[in-house]
């Protein structure tokens, strides 16, 4: 039997969107390798930590989350996690964490290669694990960690206390990258790069708002991919640029009536948690094959950053999704799900995340309850591989399928 | 007008034949589930023993976890969509239901119309299922059907705590090392059963009726515990394994009159 040929891709438009984001990505490695090649110190960065300070500096930094994701996504999550839990880590951590701490002593993965850092930037806004994790590396590289202590907020809103503490370890940061890089800080630059990364943030929250057109003119699983866009680059110009290009490709499809996702869209959903990234074909094709779209997503708010001033900054970065309470994260994801129209809810019990899964329970029933809409959820990972079962998940978003199909009068 | 319901489980396989959408017709039961070659001697059977046959089908459902598999039906369903509908057939007033099959346990919240409106189903750890009790009853040298009787003899239940059944299993051991006598302990492994069961029914919201299916609700040792667990009567009824089979066969009636 004849092999079957594949149609060659036809390659992507240099004006579009989709090649100007990739195209973002492929030099955020490649400048923070030739930094590193030139002789510059290179940090380790957490996603939520404030990238406005080193943007302001001009220091290049490369994302540990967005590597293990990628190492996941094509395939080598297990063996990373095997070689940290070879070292001594249990694998009740957080898969991320082992995928970057086995990174930095086997210091390749073809998946997704990154420099060594030579010092790391650690903030806890977006989960507490995170705090050993980096500790760890700079134990074991020999290196400095700065570290933001963000706190997790039980109020509804920001205190100016709080405002005040973050503040001050946001200049201590700088002051510590000035001593480790000798490089200077500069007022301007720093109003600058503010400007730039409202700018990205708006476009990028307005290119996500387009979901809740119906037909959505994006499949929700394309936030999964911009959103590194929005994590490593957000105080750039060619940030802001493809972002904005992403909301004229969206307009002009809400005109022509046109979709990234395939088929009809019969159903709506918010997905709530990481990606399954191990397993991200397996988990969209059992939504696509039942023309249920992800329309609504917490990602889309986690990375963008609206703000007027420097205190501004400091509380949109107290305000981060794992950063705030039960009762906020609940109203703000009922927002999103009333405004995009969500008819039902998947719930990533992320085996990996105890912070977002710990609450996930509750906070889900609530949401559910609130807009009368369904909630189901399935057992996986974010980057360890042998923590999902396909069939359970496919009998979970057929069921879900079959309730707002009958809530739709069908049967 | 005969339509079929052909449920594939992880353990067994069921069909069952209905008239009307009402009449139970013929059933059949297989140990041996996907994988195996239970899905057509259950198929067979459901024919052989009704008199009727494919050609006589105006449509047909398959569901469970094997009906990916399964070639031939008209529509494959979820089995908690078939569960809902086959044990509203069998108790009409059924509001909730506690499904508690080989590898999984789950609990489908019905309107009072009867529709599924919700649904939660336990993590993919064995505790809680019908596999925790085959493992169980191996490991203590009984059958799966026995555990009920025994059980029924406990002056005093052992605790059996572990969540994980490879665990749950060496506290087993450990009790009949120290000597405890065996009724108490398939007593424990019951209760141990119905309270995981239980946390999950109780994260649904429990409403009255409420009812058992799959392999699990014939252990009337779990349904008791599960009943004073949960402080509701749990009807019973000897189709409980067959309810997903049943609703198929419903499901698929109800295409046709839906057209």
């Amino acid at each position: 039997m004849a092999e079957e040929v594949k149609p060659a891709r036809p390659p992507a438009d240099p004006n579009s969107a989709k090649y100007k984001l990739e195209q973002i990505v492929r030099k955020h490695y490649r400048e923070v390798q030739e930094a590193k090649e030139r002789g510059e110190k290179i940090g380790w960065c957490a996603s939520n930590f404030p990238q406005e300070i080193f943007q302001t500096l001009g220091i290049k930094v490369c994302y540990p989350e967005n590597q293990a994701a990628a190492i996941a996504a094509r395939g080598g999550g297990q063996r990373l996690c095997e070689i940290a839990e070879s070292e001594g880590y249990s694998n009740d951590i957080c898969a991320y964490a082992r995928i970057s701490l086995a990174y930095s002593k086997v210091k390749e993965a073809p998946e997704q290669d990154m420099p060594l850092p030579d010092f790391v930037l650690c903030c806890n806004n977006i989960c507490n694990c995170m705090i050993k994790w980096y500790e760890n590396l700079a134990k074991t590289l020999n290196i400095p960690m700065i570290f933001i202590d963000i706190p997790f907020n039980p109020d509804y809103t920001v205190s100016d206390a709080q405002v005040e503490y973050v503040k001050a370890q946001f200049l201590d940061a700088i002051r510590q990258l000035e001593e480790i890089t000798g490089k200077k800080w500069s007022e301007e630059r720093f109003r600058e790069v503010m400007a730039i990364s409202n700018r990205t943030s708006r476009a990028w929250l307005e290119a996500t708002s387009y979901c809740r057109y119906k037909p959505s003119p994006l499949n929700g699983f394309d936030l999964l991919n911009h959103m590194a866009v929005a994590v490593c680059a957000r105080g750039t110009v060619e940030a802001a640029e493809a972002f904005e290009t992403l909301v004229e490709e969206y307009k002009k499809a809400v005109a022509e009536g046109s979709s990234t996702f395939r088929g009809e869209q019969k159903h709506r959903i918010m997905f709530e948690g990481i990606a399954c990234w191990p397993h991200l074909r397996t988990t969209f094709t059992a939504l696509k094959n039942r023309g249920i779209n992800m329309v609504a997503t917490i990602y889309a708010d986690a990375f963008g950053f609206i703000y007027d001033d420097f205190d501004g900054l400091i509380r949109a970065y107290c305000n981060v999704p794992n950063a705030i309470n039960l009762e906020l994260a609940r109203d703000r994801r009922i927002k999103i799900a009333k405004d995009t129209g969500a008819e039902g809810i998947l719930v990533h019990v992320n085996r990996s995340c105890k912070l977002w899964s710990g609450f996930m329970n509750e906070m889900s029933r609530q949401i559910g309850e609130t807009c009368e809409i369904p909630v189901t959820s399935f057992d996986g990972d974010q980057a360890d591989p042998r923590n999902f079962s396909a069939a359970q998940y496919e009998t979970r978003v057929q069921a879900l399928a079959e309730i707002m199909e009958a809530n739709k009068g069908g049967i | 007008m005969v339509t079929l319901g052909i449920d594939i489980g992880s353990t067994t396989s069921k069909c069952a034949l209905l008239k009307d959408g009402a009449e139970i017709i013929a059933t059949s039961l297989y140990s041996g589930g996907i994988g195996t070659d239970s899905p057509g001697k259950a198929l067979a059977e459901v024919f052989s023993s009704s008199g009727y046959t494919i050609n006589e089908v105006a449509c047909s459902t398959v569901t469970g976890y094997g009906r990916g598999s399964f070639k031939g039906a008209d529509y494959q369903v979820s089995e908690l969509s078939c569960h809902a509908l086959g044990g509203r057939l069998i108790f009409p007033k059924l509001r909730t239901l506690i499904d508690v099959g080989g590898q999984d346990a789950k609990v489908i919240l019905l309107s009072e119309s009867g529709k599924m409106i919700n649904f939660l189903m336990n993590d993919k750890c064995a505790a809680g299922t019908g596999r925790f009790l085959e493992v169980m009853a191996n490991v203590l040298q009984l059958k799966v059907g026995d555990l009920e009787a025994v059980a029924a003899k406990s002056e005093k239940p052992a605790k059996i705590s572990s969540t994980c059944t490879v665990f749950a299993e060496s506290e087993v051991i450990s009790q009949l090392a120290g000597s405890v006598p065996i009724p108490d302990i398939v007593a424990g492994i019951c209760e141990s059963v119905a309270a995981r069961t239980a946390a999950l029914a109780k994260r649904v919201g429990v409403v009255e009726q409420v009812c058992m299916s799959g392999g699990v609700a014939l252990n009337g040792g779990v349904r008791k515990a599960l009943e004073e667990a949960l402080e509701v009567e749990i009807a019973f009824s000897p189709l409980s394994q067959l309810f997903g089979a049943i609703g198929a066969a419903l499901f698929a009636y109800n295409k046709i009159q839906a057209q």
